[in-house]
């Protein structure tokens, strides 16, 4: 694990570490291990091209936006602080522990936060909303190519109108949670293994 | 038989292939065969055998003699009987699997080994009835030594490894355990009913119940997968499957040879416990021992493919005669050939993968199908045969306790193994899972080689078991086979039927995506300590001795290697973002604002999205027994590949920041402050590393570019150009670099975090020469230029720099 700073720095971290993401030791453990097989030129934190080393990631049309997800504001490289992306994998746990103490803040793997990490694969000017023109290059990434500009746009302006009440001609994000209400998104964001 | 030289006519050969089993039938009648096609100057009819010969121009000289006239056209048929014959078969189980799977409804029907009884039965029907002379018989050895090595070597191979190790525990005890626990348990309960005297059974020992028990338990599962494709089933639950099917065949062979030699060996009287441990000790001998040699086999296959860049077309080769080999080696030390010729293939597979040519590559995938089919054919043909004749001892105990048994055995060791196996499981199968292995035992060809291999001599009620066995195979493979598929779908309780919304449908597929990159960001790190230290020792040794050199380290090259040329060079010029092939009446329309859309234009849309979006990957590659079925996913693969290589261009041709994200300056995100040593060396390190690692670009991709611009070295670049714009930023901006990243006030109660970011001083390196300059305009000389972060100073880090802390 790098050259050793201070041992006691670095186990207070690490309990920061757990208690904000959730994790358990275990599995905390086997994240490093995951970061160290990752990170190919042990330098200490993984780089772009590290992430896009993973031979089963380029399958996935969404590559480029995942990737970008674990390097906000266009840094370059990121340590293994990269759980923080990870723990809002996590299943969700049955009884909300802070349900009863308004002034902590949410776990990571709150529905609300699942979601908003959702929100930002598609809100890439950050503006809180998601125009038709970003629910198009989304809809252009995950499409096949047999379909046409025009019918996309279509597709796209459908969709947005589908779930914007107020008329903005954009989804903010209340708007998006409200659209997936039924869907299972506590279900569908979590990752067993990194439970 | 004089000697005859084979220069038929054309249409001799043609006549019988067209006319299929009708003609077989005909021509299986010595002598019928001159009524057909002989002409005119027809053979002389003294032998009851014709012959074919040569053409007409034959010196008749010499045989001027002779009491016959030299025979101008004649027929033999006991020449080619054989390999005709089987071909004949072959061929017509070909065309039957054509044909089922042209109705597109029948595969998710019923599996596919039905359609290979009925196709056995139906030949084994057409041969007793025109009364052949010599119906084919399947001995021993063929069994053993043709038929088996393709099918279990088949499955070995195409098994997934990484969930078959995770699962491996589970798999062993279930496998064995189960195996054990039904041969014995099906036969103590069998013989306890021969002991009942009103059943006419009881010359059937103790022993021949347990042989028969081990023969009837070996399953083929396999079957069921293709069945279950639909209902997507979990991984866990594929793998037992799949497992199960593995080893099960190799653990009844196992059993089945023990018995054997037992019931050789003594009488049942002298059997004493001495012999059991014996026979406890050599199930395990022989296993671990078959394994044993399979991996060394595996091993010495795949070092030897390290050196064949040259010759690639005997790789498929190797592959094939190395794990035959292994097969071999352990049948002749009494070891478990099938356990052997799996655990070859498991090991190979790895490494052969990464060694052999892409063209070798699939044609080992196919020609393994290919034998393994021919083999199942087969065998089914023999079963087929067997069905339709008069050697039945039918006798209604036997077969209704059998059938009776075998389903309650089988329950009890399902549930009473997984009862225990969830105890140590971190993710336990439910019922629902188990009801699902339960009702997937079908019995296949394994359990009537076997019991048709029965020795007469030591078993003299042979007829009564072969009989048994065939009937416990219709049943399972007809009734379980074709209600399983229902069966599965209704414990899979499926969505509410309310149709989703436009909204719902594309964000559930993002979601998919995104949770299966994640999935994959993460790996698939265990809780168990052996696999990674496996693979540790994999990576350090043995991947340096049994992989070639000279393999691209990135995987993307080695993707794009596998992209056809010719396919991207048509997507480029039919321009990516083709016309479609849709014809929906929305195409004239530009709808805008909150114009109203039809219902119809609103299905038709959502058809749109469903049918073209694509599909999430896979982890697991559904196996079907009898097929090979990549094409989509490989297409698809092609497609987003390319795709993102034409939107990198794309923009870094206007030369403006990327499509994604904000390129606020060089930031180096740091959640932590681990100290890390010496961060310069490392990072020139990785400059290096990074832009040169693949360098094995003879022509990646093809030097036919997308643009104008000349471009050469494509994967270089795409690698590069992050780096590059971003420089260029901060060039112009004179390096002024946009510190707290905070985000926007509208996330909502997410932790906001403030970053600060490390000041990196970017150092300009002139790369090394390999890369271009002059392909921005802006860029004059420098094009890679690397940059490393100042040292990290911990203490002073730990302060200011808790970005983990709530910030509220």
């Amino acid at each position: 694990m790098g050259s050793h700073g201070s041992h006691y720095e670095r186990e207070a971290e690490l309990d920061l570490i757990l208690e904000e993401t959730g994790f358990s030791r275990a599995n905390l453990s086997g994240l490093h291990q995951r970061f160290q097989y990752l990170d190919k030129n042990k330098n200490g934190f993984l780089s772009q091209m590290d992430l896009h080393n993973i031979k089963e990631l380029e399958r996935n049309p969404l590559t480029d936006r995942i990737i970008n997800s674990f390097f906000p504001d266009g840094g370059q490289c990121v340590d293994f602080g990269f759980v923080w992306v990870l723990a809002h994998f996590r299943p969700l746990e049955n009884e909300d522990s802070t349900a009863g103490d308004p002034q902590k803040p949410k776990p990571l793997n709150s529905q609300n936060n699942k979601l908003h990490f959702a929100f930002q694969l598609y809100d890439l000017d950050c503006d809180g909303k998601i125009s038709k023109k970003e629910m198009l290059q989304v809809l252009r990434l995950i499409v096949g190519v047999e379909v046409t500009d025009e019918q996309l746009e279509v597709i796209a302006s459908r969709t947005v109108q589908e779930a914007d009440e107020d008329g903005g001609g954009a989804v903010s994000f209340e708007e998006f949670t409200r659209s997936l209400d039924k869907m299972n998104v506590g279900h569908k964001m979590s990752i067993r293994i990194l439970k | 038989m004089a000697s005859h030289l084979c220069v038929p006519p054309i249409a001799w050969n043609w006549l019988p292939l067209l006319l299929l089993l009708l003609l077989v039938v005909v021509f299986r009648f010595p002598g019928a065969a001159c009524d057909l096609n002989v002409s005119s100057n027809s053979t002389s009819h003294s032998e009851p055998k014709a012959h074919f010969a040569a053409a007409a121009a034959v010196a008749t000289t010499a045989s001027s003699e002779q009491d016959e006239r030299l025979p101008v056209f004649s027929l033999d048929y006991d020449y080619v009987q054989i390999p005709y014959e089987v071909t004949l078969w072959i061929l017509l189980a070909s065309l039957a699997k054509i044909g089922f799977h042209l109705y597109h409804k029948l595969p998710g029907l019923m599996p596919e080994s039905c359609l290979l009884i009925i196709v056995g039965a139906l030949v084994g029907g057409i041969i007793f009835g025109t009364d052949h002379k010599s119906p084919p018989v399947m001995d021993s050895s063929i069994y053993f030594l043709y038929l088996l090595p393709p099918i279990v070597l088949e499955g070995g191979y195409f098994m997934p490894t990484r969930p078959f190790f995770e699962n491996i525990g589970s798999i062993l005890w279930w496998s064995g355990m189960g195996a054990l626990l039904n041969a014995f348990g099906i036969g103590l309960s069998l013989y306890l009913i021969c002991q009942v005297k009103a059943f006419g059974l009881s010359d059937v020992n103790l022993l021949q119940n347990l042989l028969f028990g081990s023969m009837i338990s070996a399953v083929d599962p396999v079957a069921v997968l293709a069945v279950f494709e639909e209902a997507h089933v979990n991984e866990q639950l594929y793998m037992m499957i799949f497992g199960e099917a593995l080893l099960n065949d190799g653990i009844s062979v196992v059993l089945y040879n023990i018995l054997i030699a037992f019931t050789k060996m003594h009488k049942f009287e002298d059997i004493e416990p001495v012999d059991i441990l014996a026979g406890f000790a050599r199930f395990i001998v022989v296993g671990v021992g078959g394994v044993f040699f399979g991996i060394i086999f595996g091993f010495i296959s795949a070092f030897i493919t390290r050196f064949t860049q040259n010759i690639s077309a005997i790789e498929p080769l190797i592959v094939f005669m190395f794990s035959y080999l292994s097969y071999l080696a352990a049948e002749t030390l009494y070891l478990s050939g099938i356990l052997a010729i799996t655990a070859c293939a498991v090991t190979m597979k790895k490494y052969v993968e990464e060694n052999v040519s892409q063209t070798s590559y699939t044609t080992i995938k196919y020609f393994m199908k290919m034998l393994s089919s021919v083999s199942e054919t087969l065998i089914f043909i023999f079963m087929g045969v067997s069905t339709v004749g008069k050697d039945h001892e039918w006798n209604w105990a036997f077969v209704c306790f059998t059938l009776i048994f075998c389903q309650i055995w089988r329950a009890i060791s399902v549930f009473a193994l997984f009862y225990v196996s969830n105890q140590f499981r971190t993710f336990p199968f439910t019922i629902k899972d188990q009801c699902i292995i339960f009702y997937s035992g079908l019995r296949g060809a394994g359990s009537f080689s076997l019991a048709f291999l029965l020795p007469l001599s030591l078993f003299p009620r042979k007829k009564m078991f072969v009989t048994a066995t065939l009937v416990i195979i219709y049943f399972t493979v007809f009734i379980q086979g074709m209600t399983i598929g229902p069966l599965v779908r209704y414990l899979d309780v499926k969505k509410t039927n309310k149709k989703e919304s436009i909204n719902e449908e594309l964000h559930t597929r993002l979601m998919d995506h995104l949770k299966a990159g994640i999935e994959d960001v993460c790996g698939q790190w265990s809780h168990y300590q052996v696999r990674d230290k496996f693979k540790k020792f994999d990576h350090k040794y043995l991947r340096k001795i049994l992989i070639r050199e000279n393999q691209p380290k990135s995987s993307i090259v080695s993707l794009y290697k596998k992209l056809e040329m010719k396919q991207a060079i048509e997507m480029v010029e039919t321009g990516i973002l083709s016309t479609t092939a849709f014809m929906i009446p929305l195409q004239a329309q530009r709808i805008q604002g909150t114009k109203r859309l039809s219902p119809e234009d609103v299905e038709s849309m959502r058809d749109i999205l469903t049918h073209n979006m694509y599909q999430v990957r896979q982890r697991t590659l559904s196996y079907n027994k009898y097929n090979l079925r990549t094409e989509t996913s490989e297409k698809q693969a092609k497609e987003i590949l390319i795709r993102r290589q034409h939107t990198f261009r794309e923009s870094l041709r206007k030369g403006n920041s990327l499509p994604w994200g904000k390129l606020s300056g060089i930031k180096n995100i740091r959640y932590l402050s681990f100290p890390y040593s010496n961060p310069h060396s490392a990072n020139r390190e990785t400059g290096t590393g990074v832009f040169t690692d693949d360098d094995s670009s003879d022509a990646i991709f093809p030097p036919v570019t997308f643009k104008p611009h000349a471009r050469t070295g494509s994967l270089q670049e795409r690698r590069q150009q992050p780096e590059m714009i971003p420089m260029e930023r901060l060039r112009r901006g004179g390096r002024s670099l946009n510190l707290g990243g905070q985000r926007s006030a509208a996330r909502g109660d997410q932790v906001s975090r403030v970053r600060p970011p490390l000041i990196p001083k970017p150092q300009f390196h002139a790369v090394d020469e390999e890369y271009e300059s002059g392909e921005e305009e802006e860029e004059t000389r420098v094009v890679g230029p690397r940059w490393t972060a100042e040292p990290r100073n911990g203490k002073e880090y730990h302060k200011s720099h808790s970005p983990l802390l709530p910030r509220k």
